[in-house]
């Protein structure tokens, strides 16, 4: 060790190209540094808000160092604070969109993974022309499918409910799950189906015994990004609901919107956590998949 | 009596004829090899077998039933993949159990089943494992194990062996021969390693462009090819084909083609040809180990006849010597012992074995 | 629904305004995000230590929703709290950044926020395509002299193209379809200075009731998403052909 330090010591080339490797780790973690930063700070910012008290916050703006901590703001913002002159907080909201999120993510991926399995392994006439429809549904821009869902829902009686956006997010997701299930289960080999064909196993067989085992980790991918995408959701919301049966994101634009009351940041920033929380705690938790859902989402 | 009757079989994917109207029949407990070059309609062949693919005409009887629209699991047969498809969540205890309890089999019968194939396979060290923990060798045993559990009447094997490294292909073969040997099932063993199907088979359908070239025992198919097609494709390396012209010498058949030197050269043939195509173009096909080298202790004996060849190259393999020969303007692969192996440049005076030489028709292609 | 909606749209100026944004928008949020993205891609792919850690850091906003984060950056554009209060408090007393606030710029502020929101989704693409590039050719290249930054410009970003290509698409369809993050962060203003076509269409159709001209419009945005999706699926399934023809 001493002597290899001595011979660079004593080698002026490697000296020159060991200074310049540091420098140029230097510089990789000073610039991935300062986005890091640039990342972090309006999180920072969010958090550090929702415990601080309104009038420090007045007096320094929103970006610096708390002086002050409480958690009012959290349960004012939970319980009692005013949107729209409703007085609830936002609990109301965060639960529909528990109650719209839940069942629209797991019926959807349900579905999803059976119209992979069909689309996959068992190929009619005209099956491929189907995948095609639904890949353009992936494409649709929602503006589109405004009108015609508000035309359905009506006929249903599922206006300004949250049932009813379970029922819109069902099928809009469909075609995302669909796509992510064919995907992988196209790389099951088509000889594990035969197999349990010529031992006797049937479509619904196949189906619970063969590929639900393989599929855990497409699912996985599938009700992550159904999780999020649903819960970040806010046009189909804002749209198809109003007042208290509006989702989160519907609720958080009313009371931001609503932010002539002197700008209650505190109250205004824990709300926004509590609207971000569910999808961020599945990213931490889950983010090895949300980031493959991502790329295959993008990719394919 | 037969467990497996095949007749005018054909198979259209599209507008694309891939099987052109196959006869097959396996008498019981036979085994039966179809082998052919990559895309020949095998696969395909043994899928309709299965029940897998439609048929698109003809018909397939097992065990005398008409079975065209019947379900593979109700046509009693077991399937080995080449990729094996075992199912990946499932022990390999499992993987066994499948099929049976599909089929409502009682509980006692499946764990009597099981017992006595892990025995017969020794695979009962395995029986808890999953098959992502198993060797290449280990997963074909198991892949057999799960076909042998439902006792079937008839066997389906698609390359059950190409996933295997050469050694272990070469035991499993031996095994498997045995185990037909003990079992002995009706099998069909899909291949293109004309080697396994040589070994295994009691009768070989060669298959070309979705026909059947020949079907016949081992044997006649190697001595006796019935076309340049089978002939070129058993038999390794490859029979050698002279385009020749039918002549006489000393009053008996003899073929002659252009030799050594630019002069030509005449082999009296064994047989004597059919009458009346003296003159005639035909092929003549030798195979590489009919050609040695002319010694005292060959000379003399019945059917040789002699050509002088140039040797060009010289490829020792230890057990044996191929060498190629310059035979006019053709390249002639001779397959020789160690100690008579030619040396390169060598002019070689060759015997060649007419006894086993064939002839083919240059229009029809087919055996004369 | 007649022709006439779609002349009565292309003569409005708010429609123009939003497709004049569309443009703008598309071309600096998609240019932006991508080099961000491929600098931190790059920049992670030196075998940084805690990579995963970085990586968490620039792939959250994407887990977040549109909504959370135009609020959020709303408050730090606007002057009497946000960034620009931040610097007065620092010393430059007459520091002015109101970006959002302003006709002109505020445009830039959605392309920002936009930008941040999604280069870590950039980020993950190239660093997948990155991780995929086969070790060899980068043995080779290095054997062969090259500096680090000429095995990345000559030998790595070309075996890489496809992915811009595939980022670049799914971009643009994001900014496509642009509207949640203008409606939480400038709510389209000011004044009609940040309108877009998915923000055009949701007044229309349900602030305004012109339903027929809402339709229309939302039609064109899907001849936009078209424009750019045939052309790049077809591309996809040529490429795919070829690649199937030569394997
Ligand atoms: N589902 C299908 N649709 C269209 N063509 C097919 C289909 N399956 C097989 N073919 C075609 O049928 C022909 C025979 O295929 P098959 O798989 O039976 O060949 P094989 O003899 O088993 O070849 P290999 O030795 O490579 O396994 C091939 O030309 C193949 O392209
Ligand atoms: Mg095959």
């Amino acid at each position: 060790m001493a002597d290899l330090a001595l011979a660079q010591a004593l080698d002026p080339e490697a000296a020159v190209a060991g200074r310049r490797r540091l420098m140029a780790r230097v510089l990789i973690y000073g610039i991935l540094g300062l986005f890091a930063l640039v990342y972090i700070v309006p999180l920072l910012v969010v958090v550090m808000n929702s415990f601080r008290d309104q009038p420090e916050i007045a007096r320094n703006g929103l970006i610096s160092l708390p002086q002050s901590f409480g958690l009012d703001a959290w349960w004012s913002a939970w319980d009692s604070y005013c949107i729209g002159g409703n007085c609830e907080g936002m609990k109301r909201y965060f639960f529909n969109s528990l109650w719209m999120t839940i069942p629209a993510t797991l019926i959807s991926t349900m579905l999803g993974a059976m119209n992979g399995y069909v689309l996959s392994k068992w190929r009619f006439r005209g099956s491929e022309i189907l995948f095609t429809c639904m890949l353009l549904g992936v494409f649709m821009p929602g503006q589109i499918s405004l009108m015609p869902w508000a035309f359905i829902l009506g006929k249903l009686g599922l206006s300004n409910s949250v049932v009813g956006l379970v029922v819109v997010h069902c099928v809009q997701g469909l075609s995302f799950t669909t796509l992510f299930c064919r995907n992988y289960y196209i790389s099951v080999p088509d000889d594990l189906i035969k197999a349990a064909r010529i031992d006797g196993a049937g479509f619904w067989r196949i189906f619970w015994k063969i590929i639900l085992p393989l599929s855990p980790p497409i699912l996985i991918v599938t009700v992550i990004w159904q999780f999020t995408g649903i819960w970040n959701e806010y046009l189909f919301g804002v749209v198809f609901t109003s007042g208290s049966q509006q989702p989160i994101t519907a609720a958080l634009v009313a009371l931001t919107a609503g932010g002539t009351t002197a700008s209650a940041y505190d109250v205004m920033s824990a709300a926004v956590l509590i609207g971000a929380l569910p999808p961020l705690l599945v990213y931490f938790l889950g983010g090895k998949y949300f980031v493959r859902g991502l790329t295959q989402g993008a990719i394919k | 009596m037969s467990t497996l009757t095949i007749n005018d079989l054909r198979k259209s994917f599209g507008l694309v004829e891939v099987l052109k109207g196959i006869n097959l029949e396996a008498r019981t407990g036979e085994f039966i090899a179809l082998v052919g070059p990559s895309g020949c309609g095998k696969s395909t062949l043994l899928a309709m077998i299965a029940g897998l693919e439609t048929v698109t005409a003809g018909e397939i009887r097992i065990g005398g039933r008409l079975v065209n629209s019947v379900a593979p699991k109700d046509r009693d047969i077991a399937m080995v993949f080449q990729s094996y498809a075992l199912y990946p969540t499932m022990t390999v205890r499992q993987n066994m159990l499948f099929g049976m309890e599909s089929r409502g089999v009682p509980k006692d019968e499946q764990v009597a089943a099981i017992k006595r194939v892990a025995a017969l396979l020794q695979i009962e060290p395995l029986l808890e494992r999953k098959p992502g923990q198993l060797s290449g060798g280990q997963r074909q045993r198991v892949a057999m194990g799960r076909a042998l559990v439902r006792d079937p009447k008839l066997f389906l094997f698609d390359e059950p062996l190409s996933n295997l490294d050469a050694k272990l292909r070469v035991d499993m073969r031996t095994e498997i021969k045995k185990l037909h040997h003990r079992v002995g099932k009706t099998t069909v063993y899909v291949t293109h390693d004309q080697v396994e199907a040589m070994t295994l088979a009691s009768r070989i359908a060669v298959m070309h462009q979705g026909e059947v070239q020949q079907f016949d025992e081992p044997q006649t198919i190697y001595d006796r090819p019935a076309n340049i097609f089978v002939a070129g494709f058993m038999g390794s390396p490859a029979m050698n084909f002279i385009p020749a012209e039918l002549s006489t010498i000393d009053g008996s058949d003899a073929v002659s083609f252009p030799g050594h030197g630019g002069g030509l050269t005449t082999l009296k043939l064994h047989r004597s040809a059919p009458a009346g195509i003296s003159g005639r173009r035909v092929i003549l096909g030798i195979r590489p180990e009919h050609l040695s080298r002319n010694n005292p202790e060959v000379r003399g004996k019945e059917g040789l006849a002699t050509l002088v060849a140039p040797v060009e190259v010289v490829e020792p393999t230890g057990a044996e010597t191929m060498a190629v020969l310059r035979v006019g303007e053709l390249e002639v692969v001779g397959r020789f012992t160690p100690d008579e192996a030619p040396r390169m440049g060598e002019d070689m005076i060759v015997s060649v074995d007419m006894t086993h030489a064939c002839l083919f028709d240059p229009a029809t292609q087919r055996l004369i | 629904m007649g022709l006439e909606n779609y002349f009565s749209l292309w003569a409005n100026r708010r429609w123009n305004v939003a497709y004049t944004n569309l443009f703008l928008f598309s071309g600096f949020y998609v240019l932006g995000s991508m080099a961000v993205g491929l600098l931190l891609a790059i920049l992670i792919d030196q075998r940084v230590r805690a990579e995963s850690v970085w990586r968490t850091i620039f792939l959250y906003p994407l887990a977040v929703s549109f909504i959370v984060t135009g609020t959020v950056w709303s408050w730090l554009y606007n002057p009497s709290s946000g960034i620009e209060l931040l610097v007065r408090n620092l010393g430059w007393s007459n520091f002015s950044f109101a970006l959002a606030s302003d006709r002109q710029y505020a445009i830039y502020a959605v392309i920002i926020t936009g930008v941040w929101q999604s280069s870590g989704f950039a980020m993950a693409l190239f660093l997948a395509g990155l991780r995929s590039v086969d070790g060899d050719i980068i043995k080779a290249a290095q054997i062969d002299g090259a500096s680090t930054f000429r095995t990345y410009r000559r030998v790595i970003l070309p075996v890489i193209a496809p992915i811009f290509l595939a980022v670049a698409v799914v971009q643009i369809q994001f900014a496509i379809k642009t509207f949640d993050l203008v409606a939480a962060l400038t709510r389209g203003g000011p004044g009609i200075s940040t309108t877009f076509p998915a923000i055009y269409v949701y007044d229309l159709m349900f602030q305004r009731g012109q339903i027929g001209e809402g339709a229309a419009a939302a039609m064109m945005m899907l001849v936009a998403l078209a424009v750019v999706l045939v052309p790049y699926s077809l591309f996809v399934v040529w490429r795919r052909r070829r690649e199937g023809q030569n394997g």
